[in-house]
């Protein structure tokens, strides 16, 4: 002890300094309290904050368009929508490498799809074309295979493809499929091709590597087994076409020299990509399928909110849709407004009960309490399904009102599958999220203060009016948020009772997750949705503060 | 007469207050009744004339209530049947016991016993009529649920009452929807998914959430409040948000876990729900065991401690059963939540996790049959056991802490 005695700092018990001491368990605490939090915390993260996260960023991507077409994407880079009238020729031949691999893979009616979101008719014009793009690439094919037949065996191909130093570009057309694809393209395909060849022709090359990649790992067959596809043909007679061709495979000296030589002589069809692809479908033609391809080729796009605005975005920059395909604002509005009306029914038949069970015995409000924690107790579905057999036209209400003759039997009341129905069934949902908070606020307001208001000569509506309603203020604003927090985002019971007229934008999510597959447009709806109840959330932390939710009383 | 009779000492007036009273409530039930044979003014006259002599008997004899009230009952239920059916003497019994209660009501002064007595009328009426919504607000609240319970045991396959049902004929009443619930694979297969589905998730909420609150509850917790939001977002999100997320993630987590574990497409199935129902349930540990901690006596770890236990032993020996109420209600909670849960499940999982809401759900939009209502009425029933057990854990959880007894 004599140690604290001295001009130095105060020591702790096993001699060091007092403050390093205590600093040193309280750091103990703070990880020992952080230990028993994190595997909750990774928890959430990951099966909670990372999925809504994936959501957030859905939204916005937009990489489809770039990994289906990667080559035309950056070849339209060079077309300026102002001057030109169509692209070149240039990037109707890429489109035709990139239809060709995509329509091979499945994946051009997705980018089609993806793009019909935009400017109607797209999803068709893909899934046509790219149904066709072998018959382009057949013209070339016969062409070849007539002036050499031994073009049509895949040995031969592969004897004058394979070779080495082609490293570069296999991985690169790897890279491809596999943003394509969205899975691992990278198993061993054997089959490397040849630098030469690279060098004299490319576009063949190119082609020849696609086709090899896929056929081991998506057809599982061997390289040199099989027949090229179509889209090699058309590769060589564009490489053909180069008058740089023609000098360079004098010079060839690898597998094939003679054929190719013959074939460079030879006279192949003068066919333009251009023309073919206008041939196939004027639309190809069309200036506005162009330019929304190149509004909608960058890696991330707000299209998707602008749409679940109603608005759209075009080349001239962003515009609202036309009226007629006006939808979604006036969803949002109409979610907004139900949701106050529900909280406002909420309110109304809250406030009552709530006091009621503030201001009766214990004992009695305890039992009244029960009738308000059944139904929040009882299944939504089954206060769903109660809903809809009491409401629908056959239901029990419409019954009751029949039998005792105050309802024409033609003309039964439409309670179901409207707005009303949407409302009188979540104000019956929502209601004990009202009455709870509102009565342990109730709970603490001093009934001394409505006496000592009426001995003061307050009548009964001053005295509630003036004292009491002040400080239960606060219980209505708890119960309003958490409410109109709830009602926002609900979505089975105005599915199950709200028909066409009242459902809310959670409904048209579940619809385009489910049936129109439109994702993004579903994950921006959801974002928009998110930053609302954020927002009202945040209120409500102002209000109450999250610590203080209580539930069931 | 066992029950002392209560009778205020300054009756009101059996001609300007009881009678006119009574009898006008009667003839708005005349008026209904009447209504039915297109003849409302006549029902509601007669309705009156009934109400009026009601309302003579009781003030003649006010010191035999009971014996009263159950001739008038007996009466108009037997007016009921010769006039009507089954299902019109059980209206005119009922009818007959609310005039019978009115008429002693107002003829003892029973009103205007709950009030102050310096009440002027005009409050006494307001005091009462108030009482009267509130009563209706509970009806709303609770009466949704009976017709359920009732249509569950429809003999036909319908969601409407069936006329042998209002006559309570027992042709009309059947325990075949019970039979259909219990009896074949499209609901009990899903029953079965929801009680695997449900405990599991519940057992990881309450684990990892009673851990964490621990921790939250500790004195110096950096960051409490972000850490406190995150984990309660799940409840906060709305829940078609949740599921839009998690069907973005889960899918390709899932197409992970078959492609490199080897495991099959059913099991990783579950895998997902369960993960998802577990997360939406940890608010709900999280919030009632911080409030249980709220009140825990921290001394009496201290002393655990002092005594020479370990960490464990204190958790396990000391903490564990003070905070049990806690544990139990959040995990009923999250056990409700799960057992309740549509919108994740369905986004999440494939027919083979099918939950029994799922299947009420897909029930109710394409309108199959009424085994709904028998799930429903079984719902009904295990709620009021859970709503129960909860009422029953708070109350001990009360004497506890040492606050009053209700």
């Amino acid at each position: 002890m004599s140690d604290t005695t001295g001009s130095g700092p105060m020591l702790a018990a096993d001699g060091r300094p007092l403050k390093e001491s205590l600093g040193r368990a309280l750091r103990r605490q703070k990880l020992r309290a952080l230990a028993l939090i994190a595997p909750l915390l990774f928890f959430v993260l990951l099966t909670f904050v990372i999925p809504i996260v994936s959501m957030l960023i859905r939204s916005v991507d937009n990489e489809i368009v770039e990994n289906t077409l990667p080559g035309a994407v950056p070849a339209l880079a060079a077309w300026d929508s102002a001057t030109q009238d169509l692209p070149s020729e240039d990037v109707y031949q890429n489109m035709f490498f990139d239809l060709f691999n995509a329509s091979e893979a499945r994946r051009h009616t997705r980018l089609g799809s993806r793009l019909n979101y935009e400017t109607t008719g797209l999803a068709s014009l893909f899934r046509t074309s790219g149904r066709n793009m072998d018959s382009i690439g057949e013209v070339f094919q016969d062409a070849i295979e007539d002036v050499d037949p031994r073009f049509e065996d895949g040995a031969f191909w592969y004897a004058m493809m394979n070779g080495t130093g082609g490293d570069a570009m296999l991985e690169m057309r790897r890279a491809r499929w596999e943003n394509l694809m969205d899975q691992d393209m990278s198993a061993d395909i054997g089959f490397m091709p040849s630098q030469a060849i690279i060098e004299i022709l490319p576009t063949t090359a190119a082609a020849y590597t696609d086709w090899a990649i896929w056929t081991v790992i998506d057809d599982e067959d061997v390289v040199s087994e099989e027949d090229p596809w179509e889209s090699v043909y058309a590769a060589l007679a564009i490489d053909l076409r180069n008058p740089a061709t023609g000098p360079a495979l004098t010079a060839y000296q690898g597998p094939g020299a003679d054929a190719l030589q013959a074939l460079a002589a030879a006279d192949l069809p003068e066919l333009t990509f251009t023309e073919a692809f206008l041939d196939l479908d004027e639309d190809w033609g069309d200036k506005e399928v162009w330019e929304t391809i190149v509004v909608y080729s960058p890696n991330y796009t707000a299209g998707y909110f602008l749409n679940a605005v109603d608005a759209q975005l075009t080349s001239e920059g962003v515009s609202m849709r036309p009226d007629n395909q006006q939808l979604y604002i006036q969803l949002f509005i109409r979610t907004l407004q139900m949701s106050l009306i529900i909280t406002g029914s909420c309110i109304l038949l809250g406030y009552p009960i709530a006091w009621l069970l503030a201001n009766l015995p214990m004992r009695t409000a305890n039992v009244l309490m029960i009738l308000v924690l059944l139904p929040f107790w009882t299944s939504l579905l089954v206060r769903t399904s109660a809903w809809k057999v009491l409401l629908q036209q056959q239901g029990v209400i419409n019954e009751i009102l029949v039998w005792l003759g105050f309802v024409d039997d033609a003309n039964r009341l439409i309670l179901m599958n409207n707005s009303t129905g949407t409302i009188i069934a979540m104000t019956h949902i929502l209601l004990p999220f009202m009455i709870l908070p509102l009565y342990s606020v109730m709970k603490t307001i001093p009934p001394t203060y409505l006496r000592a208001a009426k001995s003061l000569g307050a009548t009964n509506w001053t005295a509630f009016w003036r004292v009491y309603f002040p400080q239960s203020v606060p219980g209505i604003g708890a119960g309003s948020i958490l409410v109109f927090i709830l009602a926002i985002g609900y979505y089975i019971t105005p599915e199950i009772v709200g028909g066409t007229d009242g459902v809310f934008i959670s409904n048209r999510i579940a619809y385009h997750i489910s049936s129109s597959l439109n994702w993004g447009l579903a994950a921006a709806l959801g974002t928009i949705l998110l930053v609302l109840v954020m927002a009202l959330y945040w209120c409500y932390d102002r209000i109450v503060g999250i610590d203080n939710v209580k539930l069931g009383g | 007469m066992a029950k002392k009779m209560r009778i205020a000492e300054n009756r009101p007036d059996l001609f300007r207050f009881t009678m006119p009273l009574t009898a006008l409530l009667a003839a708005m039930f005349g008026f209904v009744g009447g209504n039915m044979a297109a003849q409302p003014m006549l029902g509601a006259l007669i309705g009156a004339v009934i109400g009026a002599a009601i309302a003579f008997v009781a003030e003649t004899n006010l010191s035999r209530r009971t014996a009263v009230r159950w001739g008038v009952i007996a009466v108009l239920a037997i007016a009921g049947l010769v006039f009507g059916n089954v299902g019109t003497a059980v209206s005119g019994a009922l009818i007959g016991a609310v005039l019978s209660w009115a008429a002693y009501w107002l003829a003892t002064g029973a009103y205007g016993m709950t009030v102050p007595i310096y009440y002027t009328p005009a409050q006494t009426l307001w005091h009462n009529a108030f009482k009267f919504i509130c009563g209706l607000i509970f009806f709303f609240l609770v009466a949704p649920l009976i017709p359920v319970m009732w249509l569950s045991f429809n003999a036909e396959d319908f969601f409407t009452f069936t006329p042998e049902m209002l006559n309570f004929q027992a042709e009309g009443y059947s325990l075949k929807h019970y039979r259909d619930f219990l009896g074949t694979d499209e609901w009990m297969t899903p029953l079965k998914n929801s009680l695997i589905i449900a405990p599991i998730a519940t057992i990881i909420s309450v684990t990892l959430g009673t851990l964490a609150a621990i921790g939250l509850s500790q004195s110096h917790v950096p960051g409490r409040q972000a850490i406190m939001a995150i984990l309660i977002s799940p409840m906060i999100v709305p829940l078609i948000i949740s599921a839009t997320g998690m069907f973005f993630f889960y899918a390709p987590l899932g197409n992970w876990l078959e492609a490199t574990l080897g495991l099959s497409q059913s099991f990783v199935g579950f895998v997902k729900v369960i993960l998802a129902h577990a997360v939406l349930g940890i608010p709900f540990v999280i919030i009632t065991v911080t409030a249980t901690l709220v009140g825990f006596d921290r001394s009496l770890t201290r002393a655990a401690a002092s005594m020479g236990a370990n960490p464990v032993t204190t958790f396990f020996q000391v903490q564990m059963p003070l905070i049990l109420p806690g544990v139990i209600s959040g995990g009923l909670f999250a056990f409700i939540t799960s057992f309740d849960e549509v919108v994740v499940v369905l986004f999440v999982g494939s027919a083979q996790q099918q939950t029994l809401p799922w299947q009420m759900f897909t029930g109710l939009r394409e309108q199959i049959s009424p085994t709904i209502l028998a799930a429903a009425t079984i719902l009904v029933i295990v709620s009021i056991m859970l709503l129960t057990t909860v009422e029953l854990l708070r109350r001990r959880s009360e004497r506890l802490r040492g606050l009053s007894p209700a």
